[in-house]
């Protein structure tokens, strides 16, 4: 039997969200024979990966102003990418542009090309529906639909016509397993969605993005309104689904960046500073900007 | 450009860390000078008093430890604030060390002030000089986060090893003369060892302090890097 939690949640403590006492204390489980190499990827792993995402030379405006400055960046496949950077600086704007939000703001203009799989997002011909069907996004805030949860999670299912009952089961038990959330509602999916707590329903939202096989899962400060285990939770989850999809966050809280990303993207009024593997930028960032901007002197 | 954290707290306590391990520097600098100082001007009160004050070394070892413990679990700093923090963790423990090889060279002075001089001391007070540089260099390295003067402390530890050997086969010749001597000459031996083991963690502090510099380590490499 593998020990669990009494919610079925693996409950291995997490950093940020321990009192100072553990956080002094040294864990049972360290060992230097299990320290893995980290930082720097290897060569053979630099080979191995592709990029899903190519952000080339885009330019955003909103109206008269200049969002997004040429930004160039290769979102890695199955690996979490943060975006950190103080309030205004691009990121979620740059966020919203790799599933089209942006198109639903009314005199916005991108110039440059993103391209999901080789093929330009932004060409005529893409199907945007298709396109966040294969870019999924959480918000901030969620935002279950007033129905049942499993509901929910069968939601986009349901709209192309899916009813098949046992399919419909199927991908809402999977994907309520895989948001981690299963455990806690198996035995009251009939129940109200908004009765969840924030992070029940946060992770709600993530399982219905999921029950339609996303490639890409977008998170906009997916944590923000979130209490620290709640937080932790959906850090863990970020860490299970990476082997699955590709994860692009953007965080206001850097120790979430630097617990839950392979990479990060800083940015600054709108400009792309450094990208990198998370653990250098947060010990040795190549760039002053960035080093003031995680040490806390500015903003 | 900014060079000041935003949390004002946060950028006092880094403040005072800087402040205390240069306290201990000093200290500990002044402990090897007086224990040279009480082996060759075979001071036994001087020796004494070096002893006793190993207690401030230690306790001073204790604070910083603390203090950077206390700035990692509340401010969970990053860059070059991570690398600081981490390098006042490490140069503590080479600054006690040091500390604690003053105290064994005061013990020994003690010991071979009961007995006549074997030799006029020559060479140890040479090492000890430059041990001493050492030691002052690296925390100006440290203060300053100049890479070239650490890698010139780096550089440096060979002179020391060379005395060392020098010294150790004079004290050979020594015991093969006469064995009566060989008490003594263990003694100065001991001694010799204890000035190129603070040379050694004067180098691990220089060490340290390119890596807080540039993030880059240069520790165990066959060979120094001509620059960093």
């Amino acid at each position: 039997m593998v020990a669990i939690g009494t919610n079925g949640w693996n409950t291995e403590p997490l950093g940020g969200m321990m009192d100072l006492q553990q956080k002094i204390a040294v864990p049972e489980t360290s060992s230097p024979l299990s320290v893995k190499p980290s930082g720097q990827a290897t060569a053979a792993q630099v080979q191995e990966e592709r990029s899903i995402i190519e952000v080339e030379n885009v330019d955003f405006y909103y109206g008269s102003t200049h969002a997004l400055k040429s930004i160039n960046v290769e979102i890695p496949e199955k690996k979490a990418t943060a975006f950190i950077g103080p309030s205004g600086c691009g990121k979620t704007t740059l966020l919203r542009c790799l599933n089209r939000m942006n198109d639903l703001i009314l005199n916005t203009r991108l110039t440059g090309s993103v391209r999901l799989d080789s093929n330009d997002i932004y060409a005529p011909s893409t199907d945007v529906i298709s396109l966040r069907r294969r870019v999924g996004m959480i918000f901030q805030k969620w935002n279950p639909f007033p129905k049942s949860i499993y509901e929910n999670v069968v939601y986009g299912l349901r709209i192309v016509g899916i009813s098949n009952r046992s399919l419909l089961d199927e991908v809402a038990e999977k994907s309520l397993r895989r948001a981690a959330l299963w455990d806690e509602v198996k035995d009251n999916l009939n129940k109200s969605a908004t009765d969840l707590s924030g992070g029940q329903q946060q992770r709600l939202c993530i399982a219905r993005a999921l029950a339609v096989e996303p490639e890409v899962l977008l998170m906009d400060e997916p944590c923000s309104a979130l209490d620290p285990i709640s937080t932790a939770k959906i850090e863990e989850l970020i860490h299970e689904l990476k082997d699955t999809f590709t994860i692009v966050i953007v965080t206001h809280n850097m120790q979430q960046a630097a617990r839950c990303a392979d990479r990060t993207a800083f940015f600054y009024l709108g400009e792309l500073i450094e990208f990198g593997e998370t653990a250098k930028l947060f010990t040795a960032p190549d760039k002053r900007q960035t080093e003031d901007y995680i040490t806390g002197r500015f903003g | 450009m900014p060079t000041e954290h935003t949390d004002k707290r946060y950028e006092e306590e880094l403040k005072r860390l800087r402040e205390e391990i240069l306290y201990m520097g000093g200290l500990v600098e002044d402990q090897i000078q007086k224990a040279v100082k009480s082996l060759v001007d075979r001071d036994s009160e001087l020796a004494q008093i070096i002893i006793e004050r190993d207690h401030e070394v230690n306790r001073l070892d204790v604070e910083i430890d603390d203090l950077c413990i206390r700035l990692l679990a509340l401010h969970q700093p990053a860059g070059k604030d991570l690398r600081f923090i981490t390098t006042g963790l490490k140069i503590t423990t080479d600054l006690e060390r040091i500390g604690d090889m003053s105290v064994n060279l005061s013990e020994r002075a003690l010991e071979l002030n009961q007995e006549p001089q074997l030799k006029p001391y020559i060479d140890i007070p040479r090492m000890a000089r430059i041990a001493q540089r050492m030691i002052r260099e690296s925390l100006d390295a440290f203060v300053r986060e100049d890479t070239d003067l650490a890698l010139k402390v780096c550089k440096d530890d060979e002179e020391i090893d060379q005395l060392n050997s020098q010294i150790f086969r004079e004290v050979i010749s020594f015991m093969i003369e006469d064995p009566h001597t060989i008490n003594r000459a263990m003694k100065i031996s001991s001694i010799s060892k204890y000035l190129e083991r603070m040379a050694d963690h004067a180098t691990n502090i220089a060490e340290m302090v390119i890596f807080m510099a540039k993030g880059k380590s240069i520790r165990h490499m066959k060979e120094l890097p001509p620059s960093v």
